[in-house]
């Protein structure tokens, strides 16, 4: 997993509840195998147009935005399919942090599992961060002291999971955390094993 | 060993006051990991082709072999044309998503139900109807509608790549207890009325984000009405309100269900079982971080008109006006919506023109559902200009549909009658509905180009997607 510390940079504003997987990531792009070239695809319906040029009214190709590593986001984002390629697909195209009043679960677990930073913050703070918009105005997302600092200088605390904090910090290896309990899954499985044979 | 103390003093001693949820994961916990963080043990994982030859290979690329490859089952639907006489090689990219999946279990030993060996089928029709799942168990696959699986009074959840190669590898998942969330849908199914529209109407009235963090159970009378398979139907959408988990208790609906099934405990073993199951259901007491009630008085056969599984309306009712929502930003989002789907604000939903009609999914592509929709086509004619297809969710359902005689009344009907897979669902297969068309379906999600780049979904009832499929224009089943 990609260690996650800081990053600084436009914030790009897409404030619409709801944003599934499904939009951020079409499922034809995820049957071939490996992650290459899906930074290219991330919100491929909305970045393209038929013809496969650019929309130029889709706020990522907007010249401040493209290639921002700062999404900001309404309710709810990354609702529906567990597809880990939306995850993929975000950091692909630059984005290494996520600022959302709420997430899909397991949108954000696989966050957490990439290096992604999904940042909890309510909608009045996300708009007051997509109102500075345009120019150069800089948003910087700082994991360690749990702050996002807006342009005009104004700090706003965020709560992390602990655990997942710590894990993102420090690029830990799932399996290898698991390992260390090895003994302790053992001993469980013969357990269960012995008192309900059928499970 | 303290762990696996711990555990055996939950596994043998029924705590009062306590939810269904709270305890199947406490019988669940190998190790605490701190800050409401557990090492979870999983009795099962279920794979499939989209992303399970994959981890597979994930584990093996690492030097690891899968522990308890007898706890693991795997499929194909996802990539599989659902065209008659398909084979693997009808849709090629797919083909090989299932071969390397059918290589990957065959090197560690993985039961896979492969095409054409009558098990087949969408992973989620499958589990039950293998009974795989079981009530108790905790189950993982990398689904987001694993939940469907709760039906039978199993924790089962969604989860992706990375989770899912952690869980082969180790058999285990670090999980963060999530709160607890009831629905109680009291009084009685008013006519035309199933799961579907039960939980459509929940996710319409609390919204696509209201179970995050949470754990369903569905409870009260209308619940402990439904059949089995009504009961996977109803915690199908569970990810639809946000949750990745959705349960149902266990009572003798569902161990009639189980009964006899080919993974079903056997025998003593069964009696042992049936015992434990009893103890499983939430405590009369038990507290839940969120409880609500439904009055099943206000649930009528539902139809969503927009592109979130919350743009939910009674079918006889209208599309929503964007200056009656509760902010700008519901109001952006309901008429960006309203373009997508070719909707004016405030149309009425009946008596609008569909294109196709999509009969399957791991939400309504089970035996009943294919009995539900055949009654209301019975000796009818679907209107000429719309396609309609029924895919079965499994080789199984397909067969006992053949042996019962709907595939005819479904062909007669004007129906498609097609091969067991996602298929129009996702349109991850080489099927997609066509730009523009709209689509009644019995799938779960109408996001924009679900079902196909520019694809209008209404997702809806089997009867209602049938009686949509015979007046060539969305219908009240009631009607
Ligand atoms: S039928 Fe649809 S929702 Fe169900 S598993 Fe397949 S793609 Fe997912």
């Amino acid at each position: 997993m990609t260690p996650f510390r800081q990053v600084s940079g436009p914030a790009i504003p897409w404030l619409k509840p709801n944003t599934d997987t499904d939009v951020i990531i079409p499922i034809q792009d995820l049957l071939r195998p490996g992650r290459e070239g899906l930074g290219e695809r991330c919100f491929a319906r909305l970045r393209y147009r038929e013809d496969g040029s650019e929309n130029p009214d889709f706020v990522c190709n907007q010249p401040p935005w493209r290639g921002a590593p700062i999404l900001l986001a309404g309710e709810n984002f990354g609702c529906g399919s567990s597809r880990e390629g939306a995850v993929w697909a975000l950091m692909g195209m630059g984005v290494r942090a996520v600022i959302a009043p709420s997430f899909g679960d397991i949108f954000l677990a696989n966050c957490f599992q990439n290096g992604l930073l999904p940042v909890r913050l309510p909608m009045a703070a996300i708009r007051r961060l997509a109102a500075h918009g345009g120019g150069n105005a800089s948003v910087t997302v700082d994991l360690e002291r749990q702050l996002v600092i807006a342009p005009d200088g104004e700090a706003i605390p965020f709560a992390t999971d602990p655990r997942r904090r710590e894990a993102l910090l420090d690029g830990l290896d799932e399996i290898a955390l698991i390992q260390r309990h090895a003994a302790a899954i053992e001993a469980f499985r013969a357990q269960s094993e012995a008192e309900r044979p059928w499970q | 060993m303290l762990h696996g103390l711990r555990a055996g003093f939950k596994l043998r001693h029924h705590r009062p006051m306590q939810t269904m949820f709270d305890r199947i994961w406490d019988r669940h916990v190998v190790a605490e990991l701190g800050d409401g963080w557990d090492l979870l043990w999983l009795d099962r994982i279920l794979l499939h082709d989209l992303s399970g030859g994959r981890a597979l290979r994930d584990v093996a690329e690492r030097g690891l072999r899968v522990p308890h490859p007898a706890r693991v089952f795997a499929t194909a639907d996802h990539a599989v044309s659902s065209a008659p006489g398909r084979t693997e090689g009808s849709f090629p990219r797919g083909g090989a998503l299932v071969r390397s999946l059918r290589e990957e279990c065959a090197r560690q030993g993985i039961t896979m139900f492969d095409l054409g060996t009558g098990g087949q089928g969408i992973v989620h029709v499958i589990a039950p109807e293998q009974a795989i799942v079981l009530p108790g168990v905790v189950l993982a696959c990398g689904d987001s509608h694993t939940c469907t699986n709760g039906g039978v009074g199993a924790l089962a959840f969604g989860i992706g790549a990375s989770e899912l190669a952690q869980a082969l590898a180790t058999q285990c998942l670090p999980q963060k207890r999530p709160g607890t969330f009831r629905i109680r849908f009291e009084g009685a199914r008013g006519p035309g009325v199933t799961a579907k529209d039960m939980i459509l109407h929940a996710i319409h009235r609390f919204g696509a984000d209201a179970g995050t963090g949470m754990a369903m159970e569905y409870a009260g009378e209308a619940v402990r009405a439904l059949s089995l398979e009504q009961r996977l139907t109803l915690c199908n959408l569970s990810i639809e309100i946000g949750a990745k988990i959705g349960m149902v208790a266990p009572d003798e609906v569902t161990f009639a269900y189980l009964h006899g099934r080919p993974y079903a405990p056997k025998g003593r073993d069964w009696d042992a079982a049936l015992a434990d199951w009893r103890t499983l259901p939430s405590d009369p007491e038990a507290r839940f971080t969120r409880d609500e009630v439904v009055a099943m008085r206000d649930v009528e056969p539902q139809c969503t008109w927009g592109t979130s599984p919350e743009h939910g309306a009674a079918v006889s009712g209208h599309a929503p006006r964007p200056e009656d929502a509760r902010d700008s930003a519901q109001a952006a989002a309901w008429k960006a919506a309203l373009d997508y789907m070719g909707l004016e604000p405030g149309q009425r939903l009946a008596g609008t023109k569909v294109d196709w009609v999509f009969i399957g999914s791991c939400t309504n592509s089970r035996i009943e559902d294919l009995r539900e929709a055949a009654a209301m086509l019975q000796g009818r004619k679907v209107a000429p200009h719309v396609t309609a297809w029924v895919v079965p969710g499994s080789e199984a359902v397909k067969a006992r549909a053949e042996a019962e005689g709907l595939h005819a009344t479904f062909r007669d009907a004007g129906f498609e009658w097609r091969e067991p897979g996602c298929a129009l669902c996702v349109a991850a297969n080489g099927e997609a509905v066509p730009p523009g068309a709209r689509c009644v379906s019995t799938s779960n999600r109408n996001f924009v180009g679900r079902q196909g780049t520019g694809a209008r979904t209404h997702l809806a009832s089997p009867a209602t997607a049938a009686a949509s499929a015979l007046a060539g224009a969305i219908a009240d089943p009631r009607a």
